[in-house]
């Protein structure tokens, strides 16, 4: 028995990683803050309620209603922290070229799908793959799209006379705010997505995101 | 993704190496949890600037600088046609309102100057001053936007017509309803953009009592909040001046 070590994510990608958490956790809880005091958006078909967002019992949960002066005084401060970290986590990634293992290969899609398939069960063998399978890539890249999109749809529709411009290319200044928030709602989704995933991956993968390496037992390989 | 053999014995070196991580990672969560805690609890700003721990007002304020610095005025806000300007303008707030003994026919709007002078403007005075419409997007902090149209007098209009060159240098303008009961401060250039009117009209028509009567600011240029409703008073400051939604946590600019 031998074994190695797999270098997995650079310290710079660990930080930022773990930066972004409670930074955009702050944006989301901030942000709902703001949302509650005018709370338009559900999911309907024709007349009928599927899901209003948010429930009640959700804004009684976070302690959310009456909180809007609250809310807008964190957003727009803790912002900064996010566009930072996330433009620094670009510039990171293409300048060292870890932008190879994320942007999604060809017929990605296609292999992500055989990924879903094989996560749910349904499909016995997983697609080859490298640092990342195809679905990671896909989501993975998405989501600093998202991120992208957040910061144009926000700035769209916190300055938007003098950023007219940007408002118009998000379509207007509604449209923006429900991008803005389908979004958020997308982060949250990613969230749980990626916690069932990371547990399912178990401790060695876990362990590369806080101190950079797997640890993987090899089997002696002999000569023949 | 860089790989190294290594022996059985190296094993725990790299284990132990990875606690270590854990232990790094766990210290500066809490950390952070202490940092929140401590921003979370700061006395709260008073006075002007109230309702919100010291450092986010710092930091709004912060913001304030840089858009203020970056403002443009000749940026100016979409107009509509009037067809797409709402019949029922929707009405949010009334603070500042509630005088029972109000009279707008009896009403002068108060105008101080810098040299400690005062004059009374009646709306009579005001009408004789070029009318200025505008069919906007109105757009409320909480989130709502509605498409209405409105009537009056350009601010930038009314310092000329009234001699205000010395008082449009100053930093702010400050405006309350004639109860007090509800106050803004504008910073100057937001108040002097071309779009800034003292309406009198809305929909065509001279303002009814709740959006309000006999004449109110509207500012396109900042959320709904700045937009008072039934000026009482009008007055410069080269501080700021109170404003009511400020006291409560608000940013105090606001500005689009």
């Amino acid at each position: 028995m031998s074994s190695k070590i797999v270098f997995k994510h650079p310290l710079a990608t660990r930080w930022m990683h773990w930066l972004n958490f409670p930074i955009l956790t702050i944006m989301i809880w901030s942000g709902t803050l703001i949302y509650w005091a005018n709370d338009v958006y559900a999911l309907q078909i024709g007349n009928f309620v599927l899901f209003k967002f948010f429930p009640e019992v959700v804004y009684k949960w976070f302690n959310i209603p009456y909180r809007l002066g609250e809310g807008m005084a964190y957003h727009f401060v803790f912002m900064w922290a996010f566009m930072l970290n996330g433009f620094l986590y670009a510039c990171y990634t293409l300048i060292s070229g870890e932008w190879r293992d994320l942007i999604p290969q060809k017929g990605a899609l296609r292999e992500s799908w055989q990924v879903v398939l094989h996560d749910l069960g349904v499909r016995k063998q997983l697609p080859p793959q490298s640092k990342y399978n195809a679905a990671q890539r896909v989501s993975y890249s998405a989501i600093i799209v998202m991120g992208f999109g957040s910061v144009l749809t926000g700035f769209a529709i916190y300055k938007p006379v003098q950023l007219g411009w940007l408002t118009a290319l998000c379509g207007g200044y509604e449209v923006a705010r429900a991008v803005h928030f389908i979004l958020t709602i997308g982060y949250v989704l990613f969230f749980f997505v990626h916690l069932i995933q990371v547990i399912r991956a178990g401790w060695n993968n876990f362990r590369s995101m806080v101190a950079g390496f797997e640890i993987v037992k090899e089997k002696e390989v002999t000569d023949i | 993704m860089k790989e190294i053999k290594i022996e059985e014995k190296e094993v725990s070196k790299y284990t132990r190496r990875s606690w270590l991580a854990f232990v790094n990672l766990f210290v500066l969560s809490g950390a952070g949890i202490a940092g929140w805690r401590g921003l979370s609890t700061q006395p709260l700003d008073g006075g002007i600037l109230g309702g919100i721990p010291t450092p986010l007002r710092k930091g709004l304020e912060t913001n304030e600088k840089l858009f203020r610095s970056t403002f443009n005025n000749l940026k100016l806000i979409k107009e509509y046609p009037k067809s797409e300007a709402a019949k029922k303008v929707r009405v949010n707030g009334a603070v500042g309102l509630e005088e029972a003994s109000f009279e707008p026919t009896q009403w002068t709007l108060d105008l101080q100057k810098a040299d400690n002078k005062s004059q009374s403007i009646t709306l009579v005075e005001l009408k004789k001053l070029p009318k200025t419409e505008i069919i906007y997007n109105f757009k409320c902090i909480e989130g709502w936007s509605q498409i209405s149209w409105w009537g009056g007098v350009r601010f930038v209009d009314f310092c000329n017509h009234f001699g205000l060159n010395k008082e449009a240098q100053m930093q702010y303008v400050g405006m309350c309803t004639p109860d007090q009961e509800y106050y803004v401060g504008i910073d100057r250039e937001s108040a002097l953009h071309p779009q800034t009117i003292l309406a009198y009209e809305m929909n065509g028509k001279p303002l009814i009592a709740e959006h309000d009567a006999p004449l109110r600011l509207i500012i396109p240029i900042k959320y709904g909040v700045k937009s008072l409703k039934r000026i009482g008073s009008i007055y410069f400051d080269n501080e700021k001046p109170s404003d009511y939604w400020a006291e409560r946590g608000y940013d105090y600019y606001i500005g689009h």
